[in-house]
């Protein structure tokens, strides 16, 4: 015990002297441990990534204090958020988002807006697939479209993560696009929605690809489309010989539809420059490890990076759209 | 064959010093956070992941599985000897695991409590050993109407247990309903009952209330009673195991059951709570000293402690087969496994042979090295039981704000803990049953939010939950128990008029 003490000693001194040799990189930097706040369920997408950043900032000491992540679920994620919001001048919070940054705030009516926290960066973003059970015959997205369209209105049921949120989105979008309707089943988390897809409960499901492929791989469900402007850049053969740039996009196969999903980083009001340039900084070094790299892989993420004004420009963007979508679908709170 | 040899190379891993090292170290970690109220496995296997990072992936979970097992053995040691379940699934144990305690019957009762969790762990660890794939498309088979069906079966078990009047079990069921009902809604995803308070936003958590409703109320109920600690009496050496072990054997009917009903809910995946709360109903009805349930019977603390080891265990296999967890702790685990690059789903068996055999190899052994650490403990924590009342009741008090305080990392969780503990006083003092109350916070937005989805999908039809065989087997049997003692009642008759 003695001697690893000693070690971890020796490690933080080598560190910190690196710090001191770059300035410019440390002039904030924490004192107390980092609260990483997830605002979503433990096992879910939010909550991997945050530990898998976790895992990789503790592994490679890329960081003096501990990390700890903390699930604050309740009320779709508002707890998460509200938490952040009421810890202004704190900068030992920082939180992992997902759609329900817009989504939330949109659906429930609680008093919260991402403007509220302060950007740091986006990390990735998340792709939506459309899937189906690998032994129905609907081969591609027209075939499953045709088949939606003959059923009686509502017969064909698609599950999804959440009420309000993403999944639900994209249902009412592709409901939109093609002149469908199905009937949406929310569930609490994607890799049960996955399942339920195997088991047939559901006809299909918009899961992310981190959700569902271990399920492709064991030869159960079946690609179908990729809501995103052009295939992904995977080209690792998954199933079949398949790989995920094989899926194409929706809008090749005549579903005008594009949704991804944002994976960034916010942290507390009123932060000031220096904290968020060293987030900033810490995530660039999370993104640069071999565990990052696989991590992104193995769920075929879209590995944009911004930081600064263009990814708040990005969120700003992001927000209006969700408002068009929400107040299209009618999942606009009442009093909003 | 072929698994058998798989399962021998797996013990090779397991057995392997440092992998020795890392179980024991695992389990000890695991009982100290299953003792904390609230900590609970998920918390603790959470805190403890990054730990493991740095170590093989097989060692790896296998410290997090012991963690688990630690954590499963641990909930039981407060349920027992201070009425505080540290674990939903422990809030069985105290119906009879307390009033042994407080009859200076602690050792026999935290030996049975033990000795079960053991004996259903293992049971489920063959089942997963010799049946792993066939039991693995079994639980595709449960969409929303089958799991909304074990639930209901789950309530009627349970239901009329109490001998308190009908209609107080209903208002308390009601109101933990009610209680339940706080918070999101998660099929249309508003917020309901929270009154504009964001405190209210994650709703009333199980673990906030049952550490008030059973430990603080039970503190304060002991205050009135004059300060007098009644376990002072407990024996304090090992040959209470012993003696235990004798008595045990005569429950193996009960054993056998009550590893059934883990086993088949811990894939569903509907979980360890409802197990043991299934499997306690059901023994006090086909108990013979079922009348005496509640009161101290030994019985009455095998049935839910092998159910909810035997569910706890069983919950594994989902997750490694299928990719979806059957407990909260099992998600946790699952997100370790995908940090460690293994990507848990039909595949893992055939790509990963060395790590699934491995793990279930230390199974095995994990529940033996925990079985031998918390008996020899046994005498320990029984003399807990001798300390002056004046002196454990403070610390009981700050053991559980810590619990409620680390459920959410809130203060408000406290108050709120403090205010289900004075409630619990007057149900109690009212003869109010709580276990009812309990058992719908704990079920009833689970058993809710699968009606729900069932009902969109069947377009609102009540005829999908008789649309199979299995779904309307699982109902039938729940109406069954919920009117068994109708049904008693009118055979008994029935015999009566032809005698």
């Amino acid at each position: 015990m003695k001697r690893s003490a000693e070690f971890a000693l020796a490690t933080m001194a080598a560190l910190y002297a690196g710090a001191m040799a770059a300035p410019a990189l440390a002039a904030w930097e924490p004192v107390r441990p980092v609260e990483f706040i997830v605002p979503a369920g433990t096992g879910g997408g939010a909550d991997q990534m945050a530990r898998t950043i976790q895992g990789i900032v503790t592994k490679h000491n890329l960081m003096k204090q501990p990390m700890v992540v903390i699930n604050k679920s309740g009320g779709a994620g508002g707890e998460g958020f509200l938490d952040l919001k009421a810890s202004g001048g704190n900068p030992h919070k920082i939180i992992i988002t997902l759609s329900n940054l817009f989504t939330t705030p949109l659906a429930t009516g609680i008093p919260f807006s991402w403007k509220d926290l302060t950007p740091v960066a986006m990390l990735a973003l998340d792709e939506f697939v459309l899937w189906v059970n690998a032994e129905q015959p609907f081969k591609t997205t027209k075939d499953f479209i045709a088949a939606v369209k003959a059923a009686p209105a509502g017969t064909m049921k698609m599950g999804g993560t959440g009420s309000k949120q993403e999944d639900q989105i994209i249902t009412v979008a592709i409901e939109k696009a093609a002149g469908v309707r199905f009937t949406y089943i929310p569930y609490k988390g994607g890799g049960e929605v996955a399942v339920q897809l195997v088991g047939n409960h559901v006809e299909s499901t918009v899961n992310n690809p981190i959700e569902a492929v271990a399920q492709w791989r064991g030869g159960k469900l079946r690609p179908l489309c990729v809501f995103d402007a052009k295939p992904m850049a995977y080209d690792e053969p998954i199933a079949d010989g398949k790989s995920w740039k094989d899926i194409p996009s929706c809008k090749s196969q005549g579903l005008d539809i594009e949704y991804l999903m944002l994976r960034g980083i916010f942290m507390s009001p009123r932060a000031t420059k220096d904290q968020v340039e060293y987030y900033v900084d810490l995530f660039k070094k999370v993104r640069a490890t071999p565990e990052w790299l696989d991590f992104m892989k193995s769920g075929a993420f879209n590995t944009t990076f911004l930081t600064g004004a263009d990814y708040a420009k990005w969120v700003e963007i992001e927000e209006k759209r969700h408002e068009t979508l929400m107040k299209d679908a009618g999942f606009l709170a009442t009093g909003n | 064959m072929e698994e058998l040899a798989n399962l021998f190379q797996g013990f090779a891993i397991a057995l392997q010093p440092f992998n020795i090292m890392v179980m024991v170290l695992g389990i000890v970690l695991g009982v100290v956070i299953g003792v904390l109220p609230g900590l609970g496995g998920a918390n603790g296997v959470a805190i403890l992941l990054p730990l493991t990072f740095s170590m093989p992936p097989t060692s790896a979970i296998i410290m997090l599985s012991c963690i688990y097992w630690g954590a499963l053995f641990g909930g039981a040691i407060t349920s027992i000897l201070f009425n505080i379940p540290g674990e939903p699934w422990s809030v069985a144990t105290t119906f009879d695991g307390y009033p042994m305690a407080q009859q200076g019957k602690a050792g026999e009762a935290l030996t049975a409590a033990f000795t079960s969790s053991f004996v259903g762990a293992l049971f489920a660890v063959v089942m997963i050993t010799l049946v792993a794939p066939l039991v693995a498309s079994f639980a595709l088979r449960f969409g929303p109407a089958e799991k909304f069906a074990v639930y209901f079966l789950a309530f009627c078990s349970f239901v009329g247990l109490s001998k308190e009047p009908p209609f107080k079990t209903i208002a308390a069921m009601m109101m933990g309903f009610a209680l339940a009902a706080v918070g999101l809604d998660s099929i249309t995803g508003q917020l309901r009952l929270t009154f504009g308070f964001t405190e209210m936003l994650n709703g009333f958590d199980f673990l906030i209330a049952v550490i008030g409703l059973f430990g603080i109320g039970e503190i304060l109920l002991t205050m009135e009673e004059g300060l007098s600690f009644r376990g002072g009496k407990a024996k304090i050496n090992l040959r209470v195991v012993v003696q235990t072990w004798k008595e045990l054997p005569a429950y193996w009917m009960t054993s056998l059951r009550s590893c059934l009903i883990g086993c088949w809910m811990g894939i569903t995946p509907a979980g360890a709570t409802p197990a043991s709360f299934m499997s306690y109903g059901i023994a006090k009805r086909m108990s013979k000293k079922g009348n005496n349930f509640g009161k101290g019977e030994i019985e009455g603390v095998v049935a839910p402690e092998t159910a909810a080891h035997a569910a706890g265990t069983a919950a594994l296999l989902p997750m490694l087969s299928l990719g979806v967890p059957g407990s909260p702790t099992a998600a946790v685990l699952l997100g370790g496994l995908l940090i460690w690059g293994l990507q848990p789903g039909p595949m893992l068996f055939v790509e990963q042979k060395e790590f699934v055999w491995g793990l279930i190899a230390s199974m095995y052994l994990g529940n033996l090295v925990g079985l031998i650490v918390v008996l020899t403990c046994v005498p320990i924590f029984a003399a807990i039981l001798r300390i002056p009342f004046s002196i454990i009741a403070p610390l009981i008090l700050v053991l559980c704000a810590i619990g409620a305080y680390s459920v959410h990392s809130s203060t408000f969780d406290v108050i709120l803990m403090l205010v289900f503990g004075v409630i619990g006083y007057l149900l109690k003092k009212c003869n109010y049953p709580l276990a009812p109350l309990v058992l719908a916070i704990v079920l009833g937005d689970k058993a809710e939010e699968a009606f729900r989805q069932s009902l969109l999908g069947s377009q609102g039809s009540l005829g999908i939950f008789f649309s199979n065989a299995l779904v309307s087997t699982i109902m039938i049997l729940g109406l069954i128990a919920l009117f068994w003692s109708v049904i008693q009642q009118g055979y008994t008759r029935l015999r009566g008029a032809t005698a």
